[in-house]
């Protein structure tokens, strides 16, 4: 068989064979619609209760402020949305940080059009929100902030209780209501996403980030936060997300966050392991690389660096012809052709963020993988470098 | 994503690097994607006798380029003139919509070097 190593994880993974097998009957013979009054369908509200149950014991909440979503997207949609405007009597602005997710993004962006206002705090060259100008940025009409648990990219991780702590204490919000939402959709399987421990009243998750499956996703809302559902026409999830359950999804959500959680010490040790490897290796073997995001605040599975002198998609491409599938922020690896807003917001240089490259780690990858990565790599890099008219040693015809 | 044609240039492009004696060269870069391409000719008689190039950026700028030095290869000064980012998207039979820029980057630093060489003549 043609050989192909995955390292990008933090775009999706398999779906685990113990996640499949449990969604499996909820296709057929399990198929019911779980509003349904029938005897036959309360197994399917049974199944649906039993995921939300699950899902809420790792997130350490009640099981009535877990609702399902089609993923981590709308969640954040949801977050943005629902949130702010629930609020808009109290006050029109937002805060967010430079380097979210578009999801969280772009939500922002349209209520801009609706006449809020948004603070986009900026990061440290590590990727970490400033705080200093989060304490600054909140005011008497801030009514939400969201900041990721931890970033896609870079992997780096947010010091998201010490935000809730600044959020929940400022004046600014004395007597008043200032939600906190954390995109955690990176985090799951990797960090304890406890809501009490990380102090938010709001979270989302994505179940294809953690072996679930694509589709689906958990948006947590704690009890009495104010919240103005947008997706109408139906009582499902408490009459804040409308339309029939995507029971296969839900259940599959259940057990892969459980399976996530129940592995997650020997996951991170696994992980952290075989990253720290790849990044040596990389950094003993290769010239002018830079490291991207947190050096030890990062996630264990992510890593990134830009390599100088060379362009992401075609290091990519190489990398695609050598059996290794991993991805890059650069700028001719989006339909957009502009460079990651997350490296810029960091500080990295617009040309040497075009030759960022990201590989993202999972369960089944093993120390052969990281061997044939870095035995693979160095000689790419240099190849294409040979190419480049900015590398420091040109070629002479 | 890329037809074998794109893939060949790429992975074994022609006539990298610094042309030694090159009689023009022109630079040429994206400003938004940030694609940097620079072109060297050599011209006897009125012909492009020998060329080289050297890419910073996608593996489509990098074929575009190689195609582009066996393009004009023996060509008059007029003939590279009208080499269009068409002509190098038929050369390479095809590129995604979302790279055709880099065709036109390679028919522009064509141009430009052209024009350098005429401007010092």
């Amino acid at each position: 068989m043609k050989k192909f190593i995955y390292l990008d994880h933090a775009a999706t993974t398999p779906v685990h064979s113990r996640v499949l097998e449990a969604m499996l009957p909820f296709f057929t013979e399990r198929f019911c619609n779980p509003s349904a009054v029938y005897t036959v369908a309360q197994e399917s509200r049974k199944a649906v209760d039993g995921a939300r149950k699950t899902v809420a014991d790792i997130l350490g909440c009640v099981p009535r402020d877990v609702i399902f979503t089609s993923g981590g997207s709308e969640s954040d949609n949801m977050a943005i949305k629902g949130g702010a405007l629930a609020l808009k009597e109290s006050g029109n602005h937002i805060i967010t940080s430079a380097i979210e997710h578009h999801a969280v993004t772009e939500s922002c962006h349209f209520m801009e059009k609706l006449g809020f206002e948004v603070t986009y705090l900026p990061v440290d060259r590590y990727g970490v929100a400033r705080l200093d100008a989060l304490e600054k940025a909140i005011n008497q009409r801030t009514v939400l902030v969201s900041i990721m648990t931890a970033n896609n990219e870079v992997g780096t991780i947010q010091p998201v209780a010490e935000i809730s702590r600044i959020v929940k204490n400022h004046p600014a919000g004395r007597g008043r209501t200032i939600i906190f939402h954390t995109d955690a959709v990176q985090a799951a399987g990797s960090l304890d996403i406890n809501v009490d421990r990380l102090g938010v009243d709001m979270l989302s998750l994505s179940s294809h980030k953690f072996y679930g499956p694509k589709g689906v996703g958990v948006f947590y809302l704690r009890r009495n936060t104010p919240f103005i559902s947008w997706q109408n026409g139906g009582s499902q999830e408490r009459n804040r997300r409308a339309g029939t359950e995507n029971v296969s999804g839900i259940i599959g959500t259940g057990v892969a966050l459980q399976l996530a959680e129940e592995n997650r010490e020997h996951y991170v040790r696994h992980c952290t392991r075989l990253r720290d490897r790849l990044i040596e290796g990389i950094m003993s073997a290769i010239q002018d690389v830079h490291l991207t995001g947190h050096p030890t605040e990062r996630l264990p599975n992510n890593v990134s660096f830009c390599f100088e002198y060379v362009e992401g998609e075609s290091i990519l491409l190489s990398l695609d012809f050598a059996g290794i599938a991993a991805s890059s922020g650069s700028a001719c690896t989006s339909a957009s052709i502009e460079p990651s807003g997350v490296l810029l917001a960091m500080g990295v240089p617009v040309q040497v963020a075009h030759g960022s490259l990201r590989m993202t780690l999972g369960t089944d990858n093993t120390d052969e993988d990281i061997d044939y990565v870095l035995s693979t790599l160095a000689g790419i890099v240099e190849r294409l470098r040979s190419i480049s008219p900015l590398a420091r040693k040109s070629a002479h015809v | 994503m890329y037809n074998p044609r794109v893939v060949d240039h790429f992975n074994n492009p022609r006539n990298v690097g610094i042309l030694d004696g090159a009689d023009a060269q022109a630079s040429v870069e994206n400003p938004v994607c940030g694609d940097l391409i620079n072109l060297y000719i050599k011209v006897e008689d009125g012909r492009i006798k020998r060329s080289s190039f050297q890419a910073f950026g996608c593996s489509a700028a990098i074929a575009s380029s190689s195609i582009a030095t066996e393009l004009i290869q023996d060509k008059t000064l007029d003939e590279a003139l009208k080499i269009t980012s068409d002509t190098v998207v038929g050369a390479l039979e095809g590129l995604p919509s979302s790279k055709m820029h880099c065709a036109g980057m390679a028919a522009d630093v064509i141009h430009k070097a052209v024009k350098n060489y005429l401007d010092k003549k």
